[in-house]
């Protein structure tokens, strides 16, 4: 097998160049699917039995929520290659993953909360899933912040990444929160290995979202990667000559 | 290649040594992550007396009782083997129901009442049109579809339409 593919994933000209000729193919997809989604999910679904029109924010909820873990992990997984195997791009797209995560989970914890209160009687509640959360927005931040205190670029690198593969050890924790422990918030509808609990008409625009949150946080990845990577590189010769060019 | 060997095993140990760190912590301090203690828990001593707590579980069909002119509500909280009477003083929130999830935070009396000054409703993961709750309630003779309907000791009465019962 040959590694020359990946070996060229570590160039930052190369990434930086791939990246804005796959941006498109991630960010109309996405913009095609949220809309559909929520045109969906917001007009043709039907209420629901018990929560009426109120259970529609679910298209927002469980998709930020679901994100949220995601780009977790992606970024825990970019950190750790960047440990390894000293690739620079690695560290890149694990720092652009943060505040996109970060905003995910905080969109996810806005929304919940806005749920919670009609449904449940509660904006709030010190609730497993609920907390631990609340600890991954932490996390982000926290990495955001050792990222930002730290001037050298290879230190801040490496003492982050160190963080990011700490906190995924809360991902598993956050998913099985509602199985492991008793939980004021329902066991998850979709990701599970049975058969969704959701009607057909309710599900399909639910699965639209969640595919186009995945797509777009893969467009808005890319443009922050390219940003990284220019500002790292800022003192490259590639850069001066695309700036001169 | 040895020091990005080295590097790997040193990523793989934090993650397994924080894994288990973490497992730890949480199976040590199991009591604080519980949420809520359901009526078994509580018939059997394991909730800590005298001191607040969640208690959580269905309310039983045909239990739910209030007081005329006041917003005092009375109902059992069951887990399908232990029961436990509650009392509480308030407004219910709006998906309450007889059959479904609860939640109320309150202390234990002394004759084994537990007196709640909140409740909250916990609903379940199904989703699914009016209609199709309708159907399913006409062939199986409940408002919900199956899973979470563990069997109910005695006779199960007839489960009523879902109304607000948030007044």
């Amino acid at each position: 097998m040959t590694w020359t593919w990946f070996h060229r994933l570590g160039s930052p000209p190369y990434v930086y160049a791939l990246a804005a000729r796959l941006t498109p193919w991630f960010a109309w997809p996405a913009a095609l699917l949220i809309v559909g989604g929520l045109w969906g999910g917001l007009v043709l679904a039907p209420p629901d039995y018990q929560q009426g029109d109120g259970f529609r924010i679910i298209y927002v909820h469980a998709p930020s929520a679901w994100m949220s873990l995601m780009v977790y992990t992606t970024m825990a997984v970019a950190a750790a290659v960047g440990l390894i195997w000293r690739i620079k791009v690695a560290h890149a797209v694990a720092a652009s993953c943060a505040p996109i995560g970060a905003s995910f989970t905080f969109a996810a914890l806005v929304t919940g909360a806005l749920w919670g209160e009609p449904m449940w009687g509660t904006y709030w509640e010190w609730d497993p899933r609920l907390t631990s959360e609340l600890i991954l927005l932490f996390l982000y931040l926290g990495y955001m912040g050792l990222r930002a205190g730290l001037e050298d670029t290879q230190r801040s690198d490496r003492a982050s990444a160190v963080l990011a593969v700490v906190g995924v050890v809360n991902v598993p924790i956050i998913h099985y929160s509602v199985t492991w422990w008793n939980s004021l918030h329902q066991a998850p509808s979709v990701m599970r290995l049975a058969k969704p609990t959701m009607a057909a008409s309710m599900l399909v625009p639910l699965l639209m979202m969640l595919l186009g949150f995945t797509l777009f946080f893969g467009a808005v990845l890319l443009v922050r990667l390219r940003g990284e990577v220019l500002s790292r590189e800022r003192s490259a010769s590639w850069i001066r000559e695309i700036v001169n060019a | 290649m040895t020091p990005r060997r080295r590097r790997m095993a040193l990523v793989l140990g934090i993650v397994g040594g924080v894994s288990i760190a973490g497992a730890l912590a949480l199976s040590a301090f199991r009591q604080n992550v519980t949420f809520f203690f359901d009526p078994t828990q509580v018939v059997t001593g394991e909730v800590p007396a005298g001191e607040r707590f969640r208690l959580g579980g269905m309310v039983t069909q045909g239990s739910l009782h209030r007081a005329p002119g006041s917003l005092e509500v009375r109902f059992v909280v069951t887990d399908f083997s232990h029961d436990v009477p509650v009392s509480y003083t308030g407004v219910l929130p709006d998906l309450f129901r007889e059959g479904a999830g609860v939640v109320a935070h309150g202390h234990m009396r002394p004759d084994g009442t537990f007196v709640a000054d909140e409740v909250l409703a916990k609903h379940d993961e199904k989703y699914m049109p009016p209609a199709v709750a309708r159907s399913l309630k006409r062939r199986h003779g409940q408002s919900r579809a199956d899973a979470t309907a563990a069997p109910t000791p005695g006779a199960p009465a007839p489960r009523a339409p879902p109304s607000s019962a948030g007044t």
